[in-house]
């Protein structure tokens, strides 16, 4: 029982990562009509946000220190950051360990910038274009991303640590009523999936109950007639991107204590987050978080020793597998509309 | 136009006759079997060419960057260049300084992707168009495996870069193939005595491997290894290559009765898989009134890296560490720092110490034929080259040498000084019988010149 | 001629011609000028071209035609090479037996993916085909390593049994070979400061391509090309008049994977290795980037993409610093520190960014691919064919 709770735990925390990218990716196919290969580049670039702004905190002075010697004998030189000779040790220690969470305000700016050059820039040349010409200049562009990241931070994994109070696990067993000490969880993971709540249902809200909201929704199902209502739904939609920008690249900064950001992990998840999206239904926005959130619990369910030991190799294919089910039984996946992407 | 461009010399001398002979043209024929008087690629001209093929792209870069900047510097070291690094400490005194056997030596760069099947059309590309006599490189055993492979049907030496698996020097071995790096079984034989000081010999250990060939054969190591010193192998589960979020994986242990965690991972998977163990409190538990220990066989400085503060008492096994104090390792890590700026990985070692060794069996041979290459390798001892007093046995390619034994470092003093020296475990204790039934199957078969 | 058309067979004859002398176009430079390092006609990458060239075309009969986008076509191909690789370890060194069961399994295996996944269309069908063939991938790389080798690679050993061949000729794997003629044999014909290679590999591959691509011609201009071209315009329309359209994307499917069969049976003919990696997404995607940069739809487009990823990835990535400064040797030392620094991000370990950003201009300048550019390139020339209707290269594949 203990144990399928905790791959329950595990499964909303990996859901949690893709119904935020595959919550995206809907927002820019729904409203724009793109399928954006990028997507999975942005939430990368999310990631590395937060290494940018941990490098920035970091930013050092050098002293010599002429007591100690480096590898090669010669005079140790000392990096102290700026921050914590203006702020004290104490507080300037204190401010680079929550780079993380302090990278969340950092990146809305940086990344609502790239969706807006993106979508601008490029992107709305291909609109009227075939899908397979989206996909093809959209993967251009995450592999010219991914690049440019390679070139200023290497291929190495760059570790990226919760700041202390939230770095350790406790015991969540017991807090619902389950002997101690069995079901253990990491509080940076509880915390990541509370966040990725908070921002799907604050995606749902804004286009819920608003009247910018409620424009967008009437021209994800009819464009046409938004237009000859005389709505500028161009800038509107403008606008959906860079939010679908923002909300892959929180779910990138967020994830980046769990993984350590490396700049192939957009890839990575790129086609993880298509299948997912093809799962819930092409344009449907309850079906991707659905289909995350699912795709998450039974992929940890796979990994279970026990099943894998009935079914050697399930954990490999499993996503794959139960895409495949989903589509044969229901031909748009979970939530999809009739027409849209079929022909 | 310069004719100092490239060093295809048996292109060269081909063309200088061609050009030579006529005017314009008087076409030449040629087949291989008709130039077969000496053997493949055979230098004619002033140079020699050798093929770096390292990994450029893909999750294995900054790794293959570092065996380049290794290369770089043994090709430096091997024409004169420099300050002769670990020459001056090398047992062998046949290298003079002057390239190999008086040829200059050239070096052509290609990248393997981590993927077999970009490898060997890179290295075939080395071999056929750039004219390459050797090939070295790689960070992985699947493409060393393949490259070596490749190597022995083309006719020309592979000397393997980073590759751990058994396999290599193993069922896949090669009469063409060497390998300076450490094995998997060695990881296991030179671990589980220290980790049975440091733990006790009553353990239950728990495996997480990843699902490919060189987790096999690490698994299977350290499992034989440590159970043969009275561990318990409590559950061994497989990971997918592509996992990145080990949460999964992890949370059975919790519920398992194991005291130790073993992670036969590496590269991004290890960064992961220890990144994640660490957070779900592994290293806080106490389980049968002992601490829970993490351990993960093969350790690499780089990665290490990106595991960050969580490597912090965690045992490993490596190949070098540039912290070692013998008089080879210090001229190396001095040449190599002073040149780039930091000190080299266990990768560019490994790198850096098979261009020497090749080239010197090149010299004591007399020649750049690859059967006269692979008898002068064959069963060469030699000293001074950073692991002590080294065997290249004859009955599989295989270096025999001593092992270190790493945990990771408390108060690291910088970005690099990540790993502590346990344990220098000697060589006798890592020597295995060649038909050892973790390297069973395979056979070397006999040198192949291309001719 | 040989039923083909005068424009059709002019094309023929024009492909022939190139590849008859690739080894000579594919090597303009000669050897010991700097320029010598964009030679492509060394036996290794020509067959390459050849091979996904051929995997390109198959690809095309698919996608160009039906307007299905498969993004699992790496599988057959990956299919192909493990049982070629077998056929070799245990029938014969002769490539015959092993390129002929290559298109078998992959026909087979394209056969039960294609029945399951054309029963949805549009992005559901291309999802469907990329899930088998990460399937595939994933347990060829991990479970499946007792048939596949896993991660090293499925090769050949000493020990293989080879029941018509030989198990080892002087304790080596002998050499793969169509009827005794070595697949890595070459000819080298050197004239003046040039060096041309002729390898039997290759030679071999120019006939399989030939071969594939007068099928492809024939196919295209069939009926039942015409009725494939009317799946992609209106296939409920097809429907509605009563033809079930379903056996004839079916078959096409089957083709296309036959093909990729058949160049992944060649690739171990040349180089007798199956590596799991074929099989990745990267690499499906590989053959719909090649396709579609070419010029999807057109004949020749396809070979021409697959040639230009396939030039970008083994003559870029082998250009490093060095070179770059011997290139510049000439130049003031400041000057030339200069420019390695500029372009330095772009070669060598840069390539893929470079294949990036190639991508995004061919796609956003040349919506038809490079068959586009070259029939602008062609209207520029010849004023009087200003006048017809420009007719777009490549018909917009549907989605």
């Amino acid at each position: 029982m203990d144990a399928i709770l905790l791959q329950i735990l595990n499964g909303l925390d990996k859901g949690s990562a893709y119904a935020l990218i595959a919550l995206g990716l809907t927002l820019i196919f729904g409203t724009l009509g793109v399928v954006n290969f990028a997507h999975g580049a942005l939430f990368m670039i999310g990631a590395f946000c937060a290494v940018t702004l941990s490098r920035i905190l970091t930013l050092s002075f050098t002293t010599i220190d002429p007591e100690r010697t480096d590898f090669l004998g010669n005079p140790l030189k000392v990096e102290t950051p700026y921050v914590e000779s203006w702020f004290g040790p104490e507080i300037g220690t204190a401010i680079i360990d929550w780079s993380v969470p302090l990278a969340i305000l950092f990146s809305i700016p940086i990344m609502a910038m790239v969706g807006l050059v993106m979508e601008r820039g490029l992107i709305k040349y291909f609109y009227k274009r075939p899908h397979a010409d989206q996909i093809l200049v959209t993967f251009g562009l995450a592999i010219v991303l991914q690049e440019i990241i390679k070139y200023f931070f290497g291929a190495n994994p760059i570790p990226t640590p919760a700041p202390p109070a939230f770095s350790g696990s406790f015991d969540f067993g017991a807090l619902i009523g389950f002997d101690p000490n069995l079901i253990i969880y990491p509080y940076w993971r509880i915390v990541y999936f509370l966040f990725a709540g908070v921002i799907i249902g604050a995606v749902f809200a804004f286009l819920q109950f608003t009247t910018f909201g409620m424009v967008v929704r009437a021209g994800m199902a009819d464009r046409q007639t938004v237009g000859l209502l005389g709505i500028d739904i161009d800038k509107r939609f403008t606008v959906m991107f860079a939010i679908a920008a923002i909300v892959a690249g929180l779910a990138g900064v967020m994830y980046a204590p769990i993984n350590s950001p490396n700049y192939h992990m957009g890839m990575d998840f790129l086609v993880l987050s298509f299948v997912v999206v093809v799962v819930g239904g092409m344009g449907s926005l309850p079906g991707a978080v659905l289909a995350g959130f699912l795709l998450g619990i039974l992929e940890s369910f796979a990994s279970m020793a026990q099943v894998v030991a009935l079914l050697p190799g399930i954990n490999q294919i499993i996503i794959y597998l139960v895409a495949i089910i989903i589509l044969l039984t229901r031909p748009r996946g979970l939530m999809g509309r009739k027409g849209v992407m079929e022909n | 136009m310069t004719l100092i461009r490239k060093p295809l010399s048996r292109r060269s001398v081909l063309r200088a006759g061609a050009a030579g002979g006529a005017l314009l043209a008087t076409p030449t024929l040629l087949t291989s079997r008709a130039w077969a008087q000496g053997y493949l690629n055979e230098p004619t001209g002033s140079t020699v060419t050798l093929g770096f093929n390292v990994p450029q792209t893909g999750p294995y870069a900054d790794e293959g960057a570092d065996e380049l900047r290794a290369y770089e510097l043994a090709v430096e070291h091997l024409n004169g260049e420099g300050d002769g690094g670990m020459l001056g400490t090398f047992s062998s005194k046949a290298l003079k300084g002057n390239g190999i056997l008086g040829k200059k030596v050239e070096y052509v760069t290609g990248d393997t992707q981590t993927k077999s099947d970009a490898a060997r059309a890179s290295a075939k590309s080395m071999i056929e168009k750039d004219g390459a006599i050797m090939i070295t490189g790689g960070s992985s055993s699947g493409v060393a495996v393949a490259v070596q492979a490749l190597c022995q049907e083309a006719g020309v030496i592979f000397m393997a870069g980073l590759t751990h698996s058994n396999d290599t020097t193993g069922k896949d071995k090669r009469a063409n193939g060497f390998r300076h790096f450490f094995n998997s079984y060695m990881s296991g034989a030179a671990l589980a005595p220290v980790l049975k000081n440091a733990y006790g010999a009553d353990r239950k250990a728990y495996h997480l491997t990843a699902d490919y060939n060189w987790g096999y054969t690490t698994e299977q190591a350290v499992r034989e290894s440590t159970e043969a010193l009275g561990w318990d192998t409590v559950e061994t589960v497989k990971t997918p290559l592509a996992a990145t979020d080990f949460s999964a994986y992890i949370t059975p242990v919790l519920q398992s009765d194991a005291d130790v965690l073993v992670l036969n991972h590496y590269g991004g998977n290890m960064v992961n898989s220890l990144t994640n163990a660490v957070q779900f409190g592994l290293r806080d538990k106490v389980v049968n009134g002992k601490n829970f220990e993490i351990i993960v066989p093969l350790y690499s400085r780089l990665m290490a890296k990106g595991a960050g503060a969580n490597v912090k008492g965690i045992f490993g096994s490596t190949n070098w560490h540039w912290s070692l104090q013998d008089e080879g390792s210090k001229a190396f890590v001095r040449s190599f720092g002073q040149k780039y700026g930091f000190p080299p990985s266990q990768a560019a070692h490994t790198c850096y110490v098979q261009a020497l060794l090749y080239a010197d069996a090149c010299e004591r041979a007399g020649t750049f034929n690859p059967c006269g290459v692979v008898e002068a390798l064959e069963g060469f001892e030699f000293d001074g080259l950073g692991n002590g007093p080294t065997l290249y046995r004859a009955e599989d390619h295989q270096c025999f040498k001593d092992v270190l034994v790493v945990k990771g470092k408390e108060n690291p003093s910088s970005e690099f000084d990540l790993l502590e020296i346990v344990e220098v475990t000697p060589v006798e204790q890592v020597t295995y019988a060649p038909d050892h039934p973790q390297f069973a199957g395979g056979a070397l078969g006999s040198c192949n010149s291309g001719a | 001629m040989f039923g083909l058309d005068k424009k059709d067979t002019s094309l023929f004859f024009l492909v022939v011609v190139l590849v008859a002398l690739a080894p000579f176009l594919l090597n303009p430079f000669p050897e010991n000028s700097e320029l010598a390092q964009f030679n492509a006609g060394y036996p290794d990458l020509m067959q390459r071209f050849l091979i996904f060239g051929i995997f390109a075309i198959g690809f095309n009969i698919l996608f160009g035609l039906t307007g299905y986008l498969s993004f699992g076509h790496a599988a057959f191909l990956g299919v192909g090479s493990y049982a070629g690789v077998w056929m070799m370890k245990l029938l014969t060194m002769n490539v015959i037996p092993a390129i002929f069961m290559s298109v078998v399994f992959a026909g087979l295996f394209s056969l039960l993916v294609g029945y399951i996944s054309l029963r949805r269309s549009g992005i559901y069908f291309s999802i469907l085909t990329l899930a088998f063939a990460q399937m595939s991938f994933s347990l060829a790389y991990s479970v499946l390593t007792p048939i596949t080798a896993g991660e090293t690679g499925l090769q050949l050993a000493l020990d293989d049994p080879r029941i018509i061949g030989v198990s080892a000729v002087d304790g080596s794997i002998p050499a793969a070979n169509l009827f005794g003629l070595p697949m890595r044999e070459s000819f080298e014909l050197a004239m003046g400061g040039w060096l041309f290679t002729f390898n039997a590999g290759y030679y071999l591959c120019a006939v399989v391509m030939l071969a594939a691509f007068y099928v492809a011609i024939r196919i295209f201009r069939s009926p039942f090309g015409m009725m494939l071209r009317a799946v992609k315009s209106n296939q409920q329309r097809m429907n509605f008049t009563g033809v079930n359209s379903k056996p004839y994307t079916l078959a096409a499917f089957v083709i296309s994977g036959m093909y990729a069969g058949l160049a992944g049976g060649l690739m171990v003919a040349m180089d007798p290795l199956a590596g799991a990696e074929r099989m990745q997404w990267t690499a499906s995607g590989e053959v719909v980037l090649m396709t579609i940069l070419g010029g999807a739809g057109t004949l020749i487009g396809p070979v021409l993409g697959a040639g230009f990823i396939k030039y970008f990835e083994n003559i870029f990535s082998k250009i490093n610093d060095n070179v770059l400064y011997e290139w510049f040797s000439a130049l003031p030392d400041g000057l030339a520190d200069v420019l390695v620094f500029v372009i330095h991000p772009f070669i060598g370990k840069g390539w893929h960014l470079t294949l990036g950003i190639m991508f995004m201009l061919i796609v956003i300048f040349l919506p038809g691919g490079i068959m586009e550019g070259i029939e602008r390139l062609g209207r520029l020339f010849s004023r009087k064919k200003k006048s017809e209707t420009p007719s777009r290269a490549a018909p917009a594949p549907a989605e």
